[in-house]
């Protein structure tokens, strides 16, 4: 097999909270319609990596790049000039701090680890918000419907997609009365909307039982193949990242510890002490 | 029934509701005296439901806790009267400090002025916008009340005694033109309003109320969109204030103390916080309840030659007060909570028969 494009590629992220490393010098790539997981003790630092690749927070040092573009880039400066104690200071000398919505908008769409719908709203209003930032009419047209072709085509396309991830049925009902395991495919369903290239999932399997976990498993793989994605997760159920990922990365106490495949992940005496060997299941 | 059939039928019962309100108004207007209290009351909801509407488009749909409608209201009410007191009459307005030389000769026609009165306060909403709206929740409140006292003390004040009158205040404001104007700018206003909330832009708006930071990640800008919602809710509490000014004829900055966005902020949050329909509502019924029903609270009553003690003036509005506390307490979310009124109870009703009429194609 050829060497698969680096769709993901971040470079030497620190992100320090006052005197706290969080992630300390992160480094790792995701390449293209692979699914990669990170994994790693609670309080490793693996969803604030998340929120750093989504623009929630800036980085304190260290860049983000997302096909061949950097996106995000930040060095200590201001308060953070003394106070700092990562490594590969002076390295980075630009400062690109996009807000989260320029990061979806880019292609990069995200779940969250407790899940964020628009409660009050229906299922298809949860997927056409997604599809809101895409819309080139401004708020005038929208308003007196000059645009009704596109708002049209909207809605068309969120049933469609609605369809697809097997939600058409449940389309009119109030997001926050769905089952906890349909919110979640909800969750996606809505991230999918953005039209994303890479899908960034933060533990999607939190809360789901052992079917329900079958059940994801299957899922990811299938909108991986049907909407040509990359898929970067979070997860804790080692079955679910064992069976699905192409290759892992590990980390502790903000460090990476390890990469590789889930085999190779396995058998890697450093994550066996730092995790697996603590983990109850395993 | 299918879905498009159900859609066809409901605008058809809403054009028709509309058309018997219409006729109602009609009514109104061809069986009561021009001081009748109905007329008054019916005026006066109007416009309070244009401005609910307006605070709902903030407070409820787009969740910024805003406490400066009465700002942008003055603002409004000052700039549409400066444009629209008769040129003839200015000088006899103006008797202390003389108008200003630039302003003497410009008059505008009602409905021209109206709009400029709009986007005078959508402009000063852009101003004050960008640092406003980076606070949050009492934040933003608190920064919104002390735009409204601001721009309340600064018209009232003595620099702008040749534009505004200083604490004289404007008088010689034109009425209304007819019984009907108020109602149709407000339906106008609020037909636009309820547009905006259905569109894409609108589920922006409810996305943003829902989870900032779930709308943020889908690709929604925070900053541009709760932007547009605080210059377009401004823009109509504008059209509100001219409109308040117009029904009073004459205006001093006192007329649009805190007080009176406490009231709209009652009228919202007993419509329900969230729902156009609600507020229009709830104006009206707030409105007649405190201009009107309890009225004779404030007269002296005598039962059988003893005279009943605690009628007497004030009584009212601690009675109203009361029913309020009361029916907050049963309505937690308000009159209509987050939805709006339609037409499903009906249509229901006629599916049933549909069905029971096609000889019982279902189980029912």
């Amino acid at each position: 097999m050829s060497e698969k494009k680096t769709i993901l590629n971040v470079k030497d992220v620190t992100m320090q909270f006052g005197g706290v490393v969080a992630v300390n010098n992160l480094t790792l790539k995701v390449r293209e319609g692979e699914i990669v997981s990170l994994i790693g003790p609670n309080g490793a630092g693996k969803t604030t990596a998340f929120n750093v690749i989504t623009g929630v927070y800036a980085p304190t040092n260290g860049e983000v790049r997302f096909h061949d573009k950097t996106i995000i880039s930040n060095y200590p400066k201001g308060k953070m000039e003394k106070l700092y104690a990562g490594e590969n200071k002076g390295v980075y000398k630009k400062s690109i701090e996009p807000t989260p919505d320029k990061i979806t908008k880019m292609g990069i769409a995200r779940t969250f680890q407790n899940i964020r719908l628009f409660k009050e709203l229906t299922v298809l209003e949860n997927v056409l918000i997604a599809k809101h930032m895409r819309m080139k009419a401004n708020i005038f047209a929208d308003t007196f419907r000059l645009n009704w072709k596109e708002e049209q085509k909207m809605k068309e396309d969120s049933l469609e997609l609605l369809k697809i991830l097997d939600l058409y049925e449940v389309k009119d009902e109030i997001a926050s009365s769905l089952p906890y395991g349909k919110q979640r495919h909800l969750e996606i369903a809505r991230a999918l909307a953005t039209e994303p290239s890479l899908l960034l999932l933060d533990e999607p399997a939190a809360g789901l039982n052992p079917q329900e976990t079958d059940e994801l498993t299957a899922f990811i793989r299938d909108i991986r193949d049907k909407f040509k994605l990359t898929i970067f997760m979070i997860e804790h159920h080692m079955n679910l990242v064992m069976d699905i990922s192409d290759w892992i990365y590990v980390i502790d106490f903000g460090k990476q510890i390890a990469n590789g495949t889930p085999a190779e992940i396995q058998n890697d005496q450093r994550v066996i002490d730092a995790y697996l060997g603590v983990a109850d299941d395993e | 029934m299918t879905e498009q059939k159900k859609q066809k039928l409901s605008i058809m019962l809403s054009i028709i509701g509309v058309a018997v309100l219409a006729a109602a108004l009609f009514g109104v207007y061809a069986t009561t005296s021009n001081t009748a209290m109905l007329r008054t009351v019916l005026q006066l909801g109007a416009i309070y439901a244009l401005v609910a509407v307006s605070m709902n488009l903030l407070n409820g749909f787009t969740g910024l806790f805003s406490l400066g409608q009465a700002g942008f209201m003055a603002l409004g009410a000052y700039v549409f009267a400066i444009f629209t007191i008769p040129a003839a009459q200015r000088p006899g307005v103006y008797y202390l400090y003389g108008v200003a030389d630039w302003l003497a000769n410009i008059e505008l026609p009602i409905v021209l002025a109206l709009v400029v009165a709009g986007l005078v306060c959508a402009l000063m909403a852009g101003l004050i916008g960008a640092p406003v709206l980076r606070l949050k929740s009492d934040y933003f409140a608190i920064a919104t009340l002390g735009f409204a006292e601001i721009v309340r003390i600064v018209v009232g004040s003595s620099p702008l005694n040749r534009i505004t009158n200083g604490s004289l205040g404007l008088k010689l404001i034109p009425k209304f033109p007819n019984f009907f104007f108020p109602f149709i700018v407000v339906a106008v206003c609020i037909f636009i309003v309820w547009l905006l909330i259905n569109s894409s832009y609108g589920r922006a708006f409810k996305a943003i109320r829902e989870d900032e930071i779930a709308a943020e990640a889908m690709g929604i800008n925070l900053a541009k969109h709760k932007q547009m919602s605080f210059i377009i809710s401004s823009f109509f509490a504008g059209v509100g204030g001219a409109l308040m000014a117009m029904y009073m004829g004459a205006i001093t900055s006192t007329t649009f103390n805190v007080t009176l966005t406490y009231n709209i902020l009652l009228i919202v949050v007993i419509g329900g916080m969230g729902s156009l329909t609600g507020s229009i509502i709830s104006s009206f019924l707030v409105i007649a309840a405190r201009e009107w029903w309890l009225r004779f609270l404030d007269q002296p009553l005598i039962i059988a030659g003893i005279q009943i003690p605690l009628f007497k003036t004030g009584f009212r509005m601690v009675v109203f007060s009361v029913i309020l506390m009361v029916v907050v307490l049963f309505f937690r979310k308000g009159i209509m909570g987050t939805r709006e009124f339609n037409w499903n109870f009906l249509l229901k009703r006629l599916e049933k028969k549909e069905a029971g009429s096609t000889g019982g194609e279902g189980n029912e």
